[in-house]
């Protein structure tokens, strides 16, 4: 079954290569996704079946093992061709020494055997999304590569490559999650910074290139922490096995291992390569970089998380998610490019997720868990509906979005779901930032408890004035058509039921998937959300659904006169027009407000990187000085 | 069986409370300016005139959203007078407030965009201390359940003085009342007119004051969490003091001018740091 | 109980007035004269407003602007013309900008005459408009609405 997971979409990457025809293209994608689909679901099943018991798998590896070496080396090479194609050096540095040293150790250290794959219950979640987001993000990319290449056509139509990459990433991250040795993990990991540096200089444009590079050599200073953390753990104990790493609980290898989840993650000091990401394609940035990819650095975080609580490294990590959080959120708020505030918000969760992991204790971990199954499905609706808007405007600026709910309905509706599952009342979000800041006053976290109330109070801000603009009754000032491609709206239908599921079904979602991941990392589980809570919440889900549809009917009861808005009896005809003091006609212009002097990026980036950097920094002085 | 008649009391009585509370209010503030003021039934007279006002609005789904903001800012009201959790509480309290902004600015009129603009300012303002408020009640009384603090058996206030100092600080803007006045309030403003509520007229602005009403008992019931314990006479002090706030918010009102979108953001935050903040490291250190 | 008059809501317009008459507007909401106490707010908002206040005159400017305050208060509403100007268009009746009195434009319901009316005038005025307010709310009301 596994070799499936993995071998599937790593095939059907080849065949992309093979079939050069767009419409058979359509039909492959189409029945891959589902095919991958289909296989994890016959997965599941039968682990089901079998009891819910953790497999593990290839205890002893011969050809594989060598298979990967081979492909480490591959990888460096393209990474070595690359940049010397380009000019770079520093990837070329942070990728010899890594591979260097992990072949070193592969062959001169004696390592204990143990299972190279092991699936358990957070394994089965990773891969339900995964497959399930990733595989219609992959439909959603056959329409929206369509209209990409209509709308931007100084682009070279390389789709082939395109989807070649979406489908080998699909088989990496399979990889990734399914695997249990650090070695085979750390190969995955690469080829998914591989591609996610092949795919967001997709473009080509100098301005893809050069964040290409940048998001490459952070992703690759992660992989080297990875590399090291593997050669501390050989070394000093013989065994690669990522559950031994928390077993043992040593600090040292933990915090490189941490160092690569936060490289991933984006988390401040390397938030950079996250924004610079937002280049390439929307489909890349939905799967790569909202959805799965940075979802791997937290879902190492919450593998270690057990052996985080209380020690010098939960401290650090916790301390730059909460910090990233915060900073994020209000940077977020200067933004009016609709991809850089999902950008700038995918950091700002994952740093409440990264806090969540930091703590380490039951209740943290389950809302991270939480966290990170919304976030993923919400995120991608929002890259996906915010791409198919680009698609229709021309523009993904958030200020060309007003009254979107008149011009595109469809997509507002869409998007407006995702921005309510992002922050609203009885959003799955937001109960998990309840236990979260719950768990963070138990635990006596009293940064990150000011964290939590100041980011989320930024958070508010950013997502309410976004709705608002696209919940504008405005009359267009020109008609557009809706050019989104049926794929896509598959896709972001089934996001958007899904995420309205997901709310309905919360208490469910929380005793069957959530509560045995945190049984299985800490070997017991209390029950983080009484029963109650989840009944309030439910009761108050329907409440916020009911009530505005009630009150829809009621409202339409009541007759009324419609008159033009109040411009101080200047309006010039309807809505859209005033008289200016020149006594012209002008039209109306009614912007968000971004508090770019307060909040810009300007003056915020750099400190917040200095700081982050230098809590990083200084947590690796004290581990390695053998503080604990 | 004490909580349902409370949760009924609340629903039946507080628009009646509130509005009496809002012509006392007027009283007060006109005694303050040496005038004499309308009659303590003003906000009565003026419902009644604004329901039975010929309904005009410009679009057809402000009135259905400040209906919602209304039922939901009762749901969260009445959760806090059933003694659910706080914290819940005032995440609905939020997303009612939410429905209050999509209506404002769903007309895209500038004044009415405006306000609403300054509406979420004010709650990025406020939001940090009111969930701070809610973790010094965990913190002194092991729980967020209203049910569970009335029942401490010392009051909570003993403990988080400074953040009552933040919340009243912080209940200006919730009251509406100057210097927080930002998006709206009873007196016509120059630069955006009524803002938030500008194209609200006849009944949509009746359900919006309503809903008004019953944010403030809301919050003159977080107030009380402040002072109830499981004594009886600590109910009757509690109600004391939230008179004693009441003509203190009146007070300030009156003294004080309109300030500037930054000094109220960030005096929120900083008052929310220093007051509230400390607060609850005490309260956390000594855990 | 729900007499409009209980409630009369004010908004204020100045036509093309000197600021004479606005002044004294202002006037009738000081300590002094206590407006407030007949529950009357100065709104400044035609949606919120059951009686406009007009002062000066109509020019060609403020024409139609004065037509479309009016459009947007809801019924039932009244005028009140305060000044001279605003009853018949003053000494500046002849001027080549000026239309005249606001009845040139909508229908007014009181006159406050005065040059500048008189604060005490102004609030003999609208509390005859209260009348009026409460005539046209019954009349509403038989109509059936």
């Amino acid at each position: 079954m596994i070799p499936l997971l993995i071998g599937i979409p790593v095939l059907l990457a080849v065949m992309f290569q093979v079939v050069r025809n767009e419409k058979a293209r359509g039909y492959i994608v189409y029945a891959g996704a589902g095919i991958v689909m289909l296989t994890t679901i016959v997965f599941i099943v039968r682990w089901i079946q079998d009891g819910a018991r953790t497999w593990e798998f290839y205890i002893s590896t011969g050809l594989i093992a060598h298979l990967m070496t081979a492909g480490d080396i591959i990888l460096m090479c393209l990474i070595i061709y690359m940049s010397i194609k380009y000019g770079k050096v520093l990837p070329i540095l942070l990728s010899a020494a890594q591979t260097a040293l992990v072949l070193y150790i592969e062959f001169t250290v004696e390592i204990t055997e143990g299972p190279h794959i092991m699936v358990d219950w957070l394994t089965i979640l990773m891969c339900i999304i995964i497959a399930c987001i990733g595989g219609f993000i992959c439909i959603y990319t056959v329409g929206y590569m369509k209209g990409y290449h209509n709308h931007h056509k100084e682009v070279k139509d390389r789709q082939p490559f395109f989807f070649s990459m979406l489908f080998l990433f699909l088989g990496a991250m399979f990889g990734l999650v399914l695997s249990q040795n650090l070695i085979w993990i750390y190969f995955f990991w690469e080829i998914t910074s591989v591609i996610s540096f092949l795919m967001i200089g997709y473009t080509r444009t100098d301005e893809a290139i050069h964040n290409s590079f940048m998001a490459l050599w952070m992703n690759l200073l992660g992989g080297l922490g990875f590399a090291i953390a593997i050669a501390l753990m050989a070394v000093m104990h013989g065994t690669v096995q990522l559950s031994d790493v928390v077993g043992i609980g040593e600090l040292l290898p933990l915090l490189c291992l941490a160092l690569a989840g936060l490289t991933k993650s984006a988390q401040l000091p390397f938030s950079t390569w996250l924004l610079g990401a937002m280049v390439a394609p929307t489909p890349s940035s939905a799967l790569l970089h909202s959805a799965t990819m940075v979802k791997a650095g937290v879902y190492l975080l919450i593998r270690i998380s057990p052996a985080l609580e209380g020690n010098l490294v939960g401290i650090i990590i916790s301390s730059i998610g909460g910090f990233t959080f915060i900073m994020a959120s209000m940077m977020a708020i200067a933004q009016n490019d609709g991809k850089k505030v999902l950008a700038f918000s995918t950091i700002s969760n994952l740093g409440l997720i990264v806090g969540c992991a930091g703590i380490g204790v039951e209740e943290t971990v389950w809302a991270a868990i939480f966290l990170m199954i919304f976030h993923s499905v919400s995120k991608s609706m929002l890259f996906q509906s915010v791409g198919a808007t680009e698609n229709t405007l021309g523009s993904r600026d958030i200020e060309d979005m007003h009254g979107l709910i008149i011009r595109v309905p469809k997509l507002a509706y869409i998007m407006g779901i995702g921005i309510a599952g992002m922050y609203l009342a009885p959003f799955g979000m937001l109960i998990s930032k309840w236990v979260a800041l719950k768990a963070f006053v138990d635990s006596g976290n009293f940064v990150l408890v000011l964290c939590i109330a100041y980011g989320s109070a930024t958070t508010m801000f950013y997502w309410t004035k976004w709705l608002a603009k696209l919940l504008c009754y405005h009359i267009p000032r020109e008609t557009v058509e809706d050019v989104t491609n049926k794929d896509e709206y598959v896709s972001m239908f089934f996001h958007a039921v899904l995420m309205l599921l997901l709310c309905l079904l919360l208490p469910l979602v929380a005793i069957w998937v959530v509560n045995p991941i945190v049984r299985e990392l800490f070997g017991n589980s209390t029950d983080v959300l009484s029963m109650s809570v989840l009944t309030t919440m439910a009761i108050m889900l329907i409440s916020i659904f009911i009530v505005p549809v009630v009150m829809f009917f009621i409202s339409r009861r009541s007759h009324s006169e419609l008159v033009p808005i109040y411009m101080n009896g200047i309006n010039e005809g309807d809505n859209r027009f005033f008289l200016n003091s020149y006594g012209e006609k002008e039209h109306l212009y009614l912007s968000n407000w971004y508090l770019r002097f307060e909040f810009g990026r300007r003056h915020l980036r750099v400190p917040s990187i200095i700081l982050a950097a230098a809590i990083l920094v200084l947590g690796f002085c004290l581990v390695i000085g053998g503080v604990s | 069986m004490i909580r349902i008649i409370l949760v009924l009391a609340y629903l039946l009585l507080a628009p009646f409370l509130g509005a009496l509370l809002d012509g006392l209010d007027r009283i007060i503030s006109a005694r303050m300016q040496r005038r004499r003021g309308p009659s303590l039934f003003q906000p009565f007279y003026d419902l009644g005139k604004l329901f039975s006002k010929e309904l005009i609005t410009v679009n057809n789904v402000q009135l259905l959203l400040n209906m919602s903001y209304l039922v939901i800012l009762m749901i969260a009201g009445a959760m806090l007078f059933a003694g659910a959790d706080l914290l819940m509480v005032l995440f609905i309290l939020s997303t009612a407030d939410m429905f209050l902004i999509m209506a404002a600015s769903s007309d895209s009129s500038p004044y009415a965009n405006m306000g609403a603009s300054r509406e979420m300012l004010q709650m990025m303002a406020y939001e940090p201390l009111t969930l701070l408020v809610a973790v010094g009640f965990y913190l002194t009384t092991g729980s967020f359940h209203v049910g569970d603090i009335i029942n401490a058996p010392v009051s909570a206030v003993v403990f988080m003085p400074g953040l009552l100092v933040g919340f009243m600080f912080t209940a200006a803007i919730k009251f509406r009342k100057s210097p927080f006045d930002l998006s709206t309030s009873h007196h016509a403003h120059q630069e955006m007119v009524k803002g938030l509520t500008t194209e609200m007229s006849g009944m949509t602005l009746a359900i919006m004051n309503i809903a008004e009403y019953y944010e403030k008992i809301l919050l003159f019931g977080i107030f009380c969490l402040f002072f109830v314990n499981s004594t009886w006479w600590s109910w009757v002090a509690a109600i004391v003091v939230c008179g004693v706030i009441f003509f203190m918010e009146t007070l300030w009102d009156n003294v004080s001018a309109r300030v500037k979108w930054k000094t109220l953001l960030y005096s929120c935050w900083v008052v929310t740091l220093v007051a509230g903040g400390v607060n609850i490291l005490i309260l956390m250190l000594d855990k | 109980m729900n007499k409009v008059s209980k409630s009369p809501w004010l908004l204020h317009y100045d036509a093309s007035s000197c600021n004479g008459c606005d002044i004294e507007v202002l006037d009738c909401l000081t300590p002094k004269y206590d407006i407030e106490r007949f529950g009357i707010i100065n709104t400044g908002d035609p949606f919120q407003a059951d009686i406009l206040l007009i002062t000066g005159g109509i020019n060609s400017q403020t024409e139609r602007v004065v037509r479309q305050l009016y459009s947007q208060m809801p019924e039932p509403k009244v005028v009140v013309a305060v000044g001279i100007c605003a009853c018949t268009g003053g000494v500046f009746k002849e001027c080549y900008n000026i239309k005249g009195g606001i009845d040139t434009v909508i229908p007014v319901d009181v006159y406050v005459p005065g040059c500048a009316a008189r604060p005490e005038s102004i609030i003999d005025g609208v509390v005859r408009a209260l009348k009026v307010l409460d005539a046209k709310q019954a009349a509403l009301k038989d109509s059936g609405r």
